[in-house]
């Protein structure tokens, strides 16, 4: 648990994700031409896919990581879990956040507990609650359990997620794919999607290295009520 | 730190025990997944009715809050005085149901635009609304003629329906 030399791929990744970002929100701000019928206000899809798309990507790493904990009990397994269940509370959060501002001027509401919404504010608000349940357990081997435990289970949220549009009535429209939106459109979502997707796995892995940090101080003291020095 | 130990500040946890932890997490999510999809808790929770459930229901409908889903019926849009009043028919293509809202629409709203609306059936056989949403299909097009006026395009349903003509938009005259 000592700190060698680290690698400084993480914040490469992160000037990576901006720089990503920023192209291809130039290109869906200023290039690309307007949507006919929402027109400007569609522009807001360069980020809101995006950010689901990377959302999905960041809770189903949180939940691999939960998975590979209980499996092999190595700590850098609960170290990544907590910085991708970080990750995916934010990005989850600034999803619904996108949506109401865009839904404002379409649908006419910012918001309205439709499946699809009302399963993302769930997201939210279980993967916030475990990170809330992080806070209080002081004992780290108790902490890392539980919340791998609980990951997994709310990951079950995930998949209806996805689902959720097509499974129910919705006020949110179904899935697109490269066919329903125009050629035009695709080049600034890719480079905006493969930005984010930059930016948080370099943020998560700095997020990991501070936990790493946390639980080896944890875990140093005291030395009189360690259970077999063997380590 | 060497896989399968966990150290720990209390009574230590066995090694390799919290794989049955995962197993059992796995298990209880998979159930609940499962609960959820073929549970039949889709058809306890419904986000709106269509025209034909709505009618189907009848006298239940009356006084209830209700979400009426459907497609705003081509020619059918009535603009009352300033912005309240506001007539639609809702569609689903066999039956449809005469609608009154209250409250500006969104400027997506057009025939044939999907829409939501939130309100009570009354004894008139009229859906009174006070919250008229909009939904639109996952279909976003750029302007694919440099020649067309978007300006033009965005108030009427062109693209919409590729098969059919375009029908007048919506801030044409009321009808008689």
């Amino acid at each position: 648990m000592t700190a060698p030399a680290q690698s400084r791929t993480p914040q490469a990744l992160v000037a990576l994700g901006v720089a990503f970002l920023l192209v291809g929100s130039y290109w869906g701000l200023a290039m690309a031409p307007a949507e006919i019928f929402m027109g400007d206000v569609q522009r807001i899809m360069y980020v809101h896919v995006p950010t689901a798309w990377n959302a999905m990507l960041a809770l189903t790493f949180a939940f691999v990581c939960a998975l590979f904990f209980l499996f092999t009990n190595a700590w850098k397994w609960d170290h990544r879990l907590e910085a991708a269940m970080e990750m995916g509370v934010v990005l989850s959060l600034l999803l619904c956040i996108q949506g109401a501002i865009w839904a404002k001027p379409t649908w006419g509401v910012w918001w309205d507990w439709d499946p699809r919404l009302t399963t993302t504010a769930v997201l939210v608000f279980a993967f916030g609650g475990i990170l809330a349940l992080r806070a209080f357990v002081d004992d780290p081997a108790r902490r890392a359990v539980w919340s791998a435990v609980a990951c997994i289970i709310a990951f079950v949220d995930v998949p209806i997620v996805y689902f959720s549009v097509k499974w129910w009535n919705s006020l949110h429209q179904a899935q697109s794919s490269p066919e329903t939106v125009s050629k035009a459109f695709h080049w600034p979502l890719r480079i905006n999607a493969f930005g984010i997707l930059f930016l948080w796995t370099g943020l998560v892995a700095l997020r990991t290295r501070l936990a790493a940090l946390r639980v080896a101080g944890e875990l140093a003291p005291p030395p009189e009520r360690t259970q077999g020095g063997a380590r | 730190m060497s896989a399968a130990e966990i150290p720990s500040r209390g009574p230590a946890l066995k090694p390799g025990s919290t794989k049955w932890f995962a197993i059992g997490a796995l298990a209880a999510a998979a159930a609940a997944f499962l609960f959820i999809t073929v549970g039949g808790i889709g058809e306890n929770l419904v986000y709106y009715w269509g025209p034909k459930e709505l009618r189907a229901a009848g006298h239940k409908a009356v006084g209830a809050t209700i979400r009426l889903g459907g497609q705003v019926a081509v020619g059918s849009v009535k603009l009352g005085d300033g912005v309240s009043n506001l007539q639609f028919d809702v569609t689903d293509g066999t039956a449809a149901v005469h609608v009154v809202s209250r409250g500006v629409p969104p400027q997506l709203f057009r025939d044939r635009i999907g829409v939501v609306v939130e309100g009570t059936m009354t004894d008139a056989g009229v859906f009174e609304s006070q919250r008229l949403m909009v939904s639109h299909d996952n279909k976003y097009r750029a302007p694919a003629d440099k020649d067309v006026d978007i300006k033009t395009l965005m108030r009427s349903t062109v693209g919409l329906d590729d098969a059919s003509a375009p029908s007048p938009p919506v801030a044409s005259k009321p009808h008689p």
